[in-house]
């Protein structure tokens, strides 16, 4: 282990990297003819759950790739905790991975290792230093954070169930303590009760732990409980950031049929009847 | 500004030591100390935070265990190490296994070895419960034709088929041209280089066309085979397919079934004939026989029930690298590390059978008096 990646130092605080997490810039992405992307800009303020969200084929989970570095964009910058990105090579010295923090849609762990051995990878790779003990007090905890009850620990992949399997990948995005945590669409496949309770469990983490979110979704109940802010993806880039409220004030037929749908009136109901009863600031 | 994490044991003025930790406690920074923290011997009776730095989950985790340990409160914790310590300290049950459940070394052996025959048993119930599917599958094809896929057929042909010309070619050459070198250093002791054509000629027929070729297919086809279908069932595709009407059976293992069993002795025949002219050709350049009075002697001494052997041996074979690669991989339920472990099954599987059977069949051949 001796090649062990650096992890890159937190910015300054106070300067544009600190305030703005994510900066993406001109950004285009295609795959032969096929423009997903073209002049995107996207900024993502310090401490704040930004959802995104877009038509099926808009190119949210591309977005999301690009910004993680999956995905080479063909024009454009992005800068993410104040290192570009698009310059970043896997062999680098120092690494803004250990940073971050993913939740790919299907949870995407590793088949043959254990819930706790699955959380502990990351840990490995950047710490080597930490001792098996501290390691697997670590692997237990975050596990337990994340909703998940103490026997999971030991448990594969195939004996989870979805939502399980959703919050063992997440107890494996928040292994390293990251800034920025990214989930793409962590609501998809959950039963509503499930939902609201993963809605819940990433707000009060995002709360406890100061974390950054951003998150692709289609459900409109997780953007109307949890997002501070909605970027909207059409037309090949962003056309409107804010809270919903401003961004049905837009006017755009996208939006407003997006969210003035039936299916977004519901939501919006819900939430101002569960604001009314507080359910939403103590999380019960 | 990475800093390090430290810790001093401070002795108060009425004797109480209090453990204060300094610098940033964070994953980064707590591995160099653990260590040494967990050997800190008592009584301790606080720790102290007020002197350490950014804080995240890790630290607050050290420093709880530490008063949980200790008995001891944490004082001068600033508010963000508070709220960290409360969400901590909500998940207290921190004992729970990490590893899989594993029996003691002593007795894993045994019950290594008692699965790996119990799985034996219940596999040959398994192969047999699959091949009776294949036969079900056929009766219905037999009284529905309609419904049998000939694209997937002959898409399969080509794959299995025509794609491994070149490889079975250029393999069946090279071994041609061994055999005529190192047959005829061995006959030239008698005088004898011109059999050096029946040997060539005989062994590519009955045996080595055939063989060489079963054995390429399984390694090319029959992993293949075990892979595609093991991350079909994997994906649920093939839990897709029975609930809307199309037996797998049907649908992928037959098409890959008949595929091999037509393939297999055309690919049988091709190989021994490329071998041949492999002999041909290293015997016209180094042992004097031209090429073309190699071929006209072939037809003389290889007798026509040698072409037979070839080709009644080439569908049995073909049929064994077929069942073993479709069956190993309709077996796969778990992970993707499962699709390995059984591709790899069914390739050994394969080979292994052929080579018995290819004993049997020599034995067989001799007794009906077609040696």
């Amino acid at each position: 282990m001796s090649s062990a990646p650096a992890c890159a130092e937190a910015a300054a605080i106070g300067s544009e990297a600190d305030l703005f997490p994510i900066r993406v810039r001109g950004l285009k992405n295609a795959f032969g003819d096929h423009v997903v992307h073209e002049n995107l800009d996207l900024d993502v303020r310090k401490g704040e759950i930004i959802g995104v969200v877009g038509g099926s084929g808009t190119g949210k989970s591309v977005l999301m790739r690009s910004i993680i570095g999956l995905q080479i964009p063909e024009e454009g910058t992005i800068e993410v905790l104040g290192s570009e990105i698009t310059d970043a090579r896997d062999d680098d010295d120092i690494d803004i991975r250990c940073r971050w923090g993913i939740l790919f849609q299907g949870g995407a762990l590793f088949s043959t290792l254990t819930v706790a051995e699955n959380v502990e990878v990351p840990l490995r790779e950047f710490y080597p230093e930490i001792t098996d003990e501290l390691r697997h007090e670590i692997a237990r905890y975050k596990v337990l954070l994340s909703g998940l009850p103490a026997e999971a620990t030991g448990k594969y992949p195939s004996e989870l169930s979805g939502g399980m399997k959703k919050r063992a990948g997440l107890a494996r995005a928040l292994a390293l303590d990251p800034e920025l945590l990214f989930l793409d669409e962590p609501t998809a496949g959950l039963d509503p009760i499930g939902a609201a309770a993963f809605d819940q469990l990433i707000r009060s983490l995002q709360q406890t732990l100061g974390l950054t979110v951003f998150l692709i979704t289609h459900d409109l109940d997780t953007l109307y409980e949890i997002c501070d802010r909605v970027a909207v993806i059409a037309d090949k880039r962003v056309i409107a950031v804010g809270t919903i409220p401003e961004l049905i004030a837009t006017g755009h037929p996208w939006i407003t049929s997006y969210f003035t749908g039936p299916r977004g009136r519901a939501a919006s109901a819900a939430s101002e009847r569960n604001a009314a009863l507080g359910t939403v600031a103590d999380g019960a | 500004m990475r800093g390090t994490a430290d810790f001093i044991v401070e002795t108060g003025a009425e004797g109480s030591a209090a453990l204060v930790l300094t610098g940033p406690l964070l994953v980064s920074s707590i591995g160099a100390i653990d260590h040494r923290l967990r050997a800190v011997e008592g009584p301790i009776s606080a720790i102290d935070l007020s002197r350490a730095g950014r804080i995240d989950t890790v630290g607050a985790w050290t420093a709880w265990s530490l008063s949980q340990h200790f008995g001891a409160p944490i004082t001068g914790a600033s508010a963000e190490a508070e709220r960290l310590i409360a969400a901590i300290s909500a998940v207290d049950d921190n004992t729970a296994s990490v590893a899989g459940h594993r029996l003691p070394m002593l007795l894993r052996v045994p019950d290594h070895v008692g699965e790996v025959v119990a799985g034996l048993g219940q596999g040959m119930l398994l192969v047999l419960g699959f091949i009776g599917q294949i036969v079900l599958a056929s009766g219905t094809l037999l009284r529905h034709p309609g419904r049998f896929r000939l694209r997937a057929l002959v898409h399969q042909m080509e794959l299995m088929g025509v794609n491994a010309l070149a490889i079975i070619g250029l393999m069946s050459f090279l071994v041609g041209i061994v055999i005529a070198q190192q047959g005829a250093v061995q006959l030239r002791q008698f005088g004898a280089e011109i059999y050096t054509v029946n040997l060539v000629g005989r062994l590519s027929m009955r045996e080595l066309g055939i063989l060489m070729t079963a054995i390429m297919v399984a390694g090319r086809s029959g992993s293949a085979f075990a892979a595609q279908l093991g991350t079909m069932k994997l994906t649920e595709e093939i839990d897709a397919m029975r609930t809307i009407g199309v037996s797998p059976t049907e649908a992928l293992v037959i098409p890959r079934l008949l595929a091999t069993m037509l393939m297999m002795p055309l690919l049988g025949i091709y190989s021994a004939a490329i071998g041949i002219i492999g002999g041909a050709a290293l015997s016209a350049l180094t042992l004097g026989i031209p090429f073309f009075t190699f071929l006209a002697r072939i037809q003389e001494v290889v007798p026509l029930h040698d072409v037979w052997v070839g080709l009644i041996k080439g569908p049995v074979f073909g049929l064994i690298v077929a069942i073993s690669g479709c069956y190993q991989g309709l077996q796969v339920k778990s992970d993707a590390e499962e699709v390995g472990t059984r591709t790899t099954a069914a390739v050994v599987m394969a080979i292994f059978i052929v080579i018995v059977l290819d004993a049997f069949f020599a034995v067989f051949f001799s007794e009906i008096g077609w040696g």
